[in-house]
């Protein structure tokens, strides 16, 4: 049976449920034994014409038999008659709430992120634990705490509004990016679920143009996964990637994504620079100073030395060397002993013609890289 | 659901003229119905710490531990739930200054 299938109507239902409950452990055991009947069912039975709505009406029932047996064994009636749900939210509504209330501000990050892998993406405990290399028992606790700190500290099942809402958006966008950065990082799984949600959430706050960008800048970066590796296991850079090998589909998509839209966040302008990238016939015809021009307004709103690294590299290609090595100059004691800045300053140095120093350099970049394979690719250009 | 509200200062506050004003915060809450009560508190020189051990009363004068930041005062927020008492929280003039905590009560 379809398991994407499953996976989503486990966050729906268990969306649904929390809205009418507000008991996350009960929503989601039911929405789990739901599946479970379905799974036993269907191949008998044959799949119902509107699995979803299936689905949905099983969870609700045993949702009504738990409370029933909980309020007799209280000895107090509760209002059963709530979980009728005679004004069913919108479709989507109750999804955006869920994943707004796991990324509560008010959450450890972390926590964060796992409750938004088990809930809104619907990953079962051991396969969140496995991510997180952490046991199942470790992860259920974590789990049961959040679930618990949002009920005890009146964390809202809410999407804010407002102004409220312009400050918790990144909060979210933040889980989401870590998610696919994590999966960048080696764990193509979560690459892949972050791109899912990002999806997910792009279809929900379709008028959110930083919801977008962040969907383009996962499927900009997720196009070169082919491409980003030699058989050997070290990364390829940019420069000698096999364009073709990159997934062109999926640059059409995220550039349709960022067309007519108003660049409004740091996703849109990271968004921006990886299309420039992406849809350059080769690494010679990079428009650079477009990609300078980005660096600039990321440089603005977003103010990191890594930026400013990075920022380097642009006005190197764009302006000449010495305009790189200028930007560079104002980050160096921030920055000493980082290797992709040491890398930088070597390869502009080399281009302005000193080539001694930019040896040493290399051989800094290389004494001070974090992987074998980053040492090995910088020692080559000592040259 | 009803929250303690700690209000806590650095014992040297730096000055931020943006800062909301504190009448104005209590005279709103009040009035809305959140602030349930409140009142501020006298310097933790003034504080009797209270400690029964093996049975015996311990009495220590003054706070237990020496810390920069202390508490100098209390609101009971009653607030739909804690977005509600963040927004009361952000608005008060040691939430600029100092540091505000929000604890909800045991079962709401």
């Amino acid at each position: 049976m379809d398991e994407v299938f499953f996976r989503e109507s486990f966050s729906r239902i268990a969306a649904t449920l929390i809205r009418l409950t507000g008991d996350w452990t009960l929503a989601e055991d039911c929405a789990m034994d739901a599946i479970e009947a379905a799974l036993r069912r269907w191949p008998r039975d044959g799949r119902p014409d509107n699995p979803g709505g299936w689905l949905m009406t099983a969870a609700r029932n045993r949702a009504i038999d738990q409370m029933r047996r909980a309020a007799m064994a209280d000895r107090k009636l509760r209002d059963l008659a709530l979980l009728r749900d005679d004004e069913p939210a919108p479709e989507g509504d109750d999804r955006l709430r869920l994943i707004f209330t796991c990324c509560h501000p008010a959450l450890a990050v972390e926590s964060r992120v796992a409750l938004t892998l088990r809930t809104v993406a619907g990953l079962p405990t051991p396969e969140v634990a496995r991510l997180f290399l952490v046991s199942e028992a470790a992860m259920a606790r974590r789990l049961s705490r959040a679930k618990g700190r949002i009920a005890q500290a009146g964390i809202p099942y809410r999407v804010p509004s407002g102004a409220t809402l312009t400050e918790r958006l990144p909060s979210v966008l933040a889980v989401l990016y870590l998610l696919f950065t994590r999966g960048y990082d080696g764990e193509p799984a979560l690459e892949a679920e972050a791109i899912r949600l990002a999806r997910l959430l792009a279809a929900l706050m379709p008028a959110e143009p930083e919801v977008s960008a962040l969907l383009a800048l996962c499927l900009l970066q997720h196009s070169r996964r082919a491409a980003r590796q030699d058989p050997a296991g070290d990364l390829i850079t940019l420069e000698h990637q096999d364009r073709s090998r990159w997934d062109h589909a999926a640059i059409a998509e995220a550039v349709g994504l960022l067309a007519g839209r108003p660049v409004t966040g740091p996703y849109a302008i990271q968004a921006h620079i990886a299309a420039g990238h992406a849809t350059a016939p080769d690494f010679a015809a990079t428009d650079w100073p477009a990609l300078a021009g980005w660096y600039d307004q990321l440089a603005r709103v977003h103010p990191s030395p890594v930026v400013e690294v990075n920022r380097a590299v642009a006005h190197g290609y764009a302006f000449g060397p010495a305009a790189g090595l200028a930007v560079l100059a104002g980050v160096r004691d921030a920055l000493a002993g980082y290797a992709p800045a040491l890398a930088a300053e070597a390869d502009l140095t080399e281009r302005a013609g000193d080539t001694a120093t930019a040896a040493e350099l290399f051989r800094r970049a290389a004494a001070a890289a974090g992987s074998e394979a980053e040492r090995r690719a910088l020692l080559k250009r000592v040259g | 659901m009803k929250y303690m509200m700690f209000v806590c200062t650095d014992t040297e506050p730096e000055t931020d003229l943006a800062a909301p004003d504190i009448e104005k915060w209590v005279a709103e809450n009040d009035a809305s119905g959140r602030r349930v009560l409140g009142n501020q508190l006298v310097s933790p020189e003034a504080a009797t710490t209270v400690r029964v051990r093996g049975g015996e009363l311990l009495l220590t004068d003054g706070p237990f531990a020496e810390t920069k930041e202390v508490i100098v005062g209390f609101d009971i927020l009653e607030c739909a739930d804690l977005d509600e008492a963040i927004e009361v929280a952000r608005a008060h003039p040691m939430a600029w200054h100092g540091r505000v905590e929000l604890r909800p009560y045991h079962g709401g």
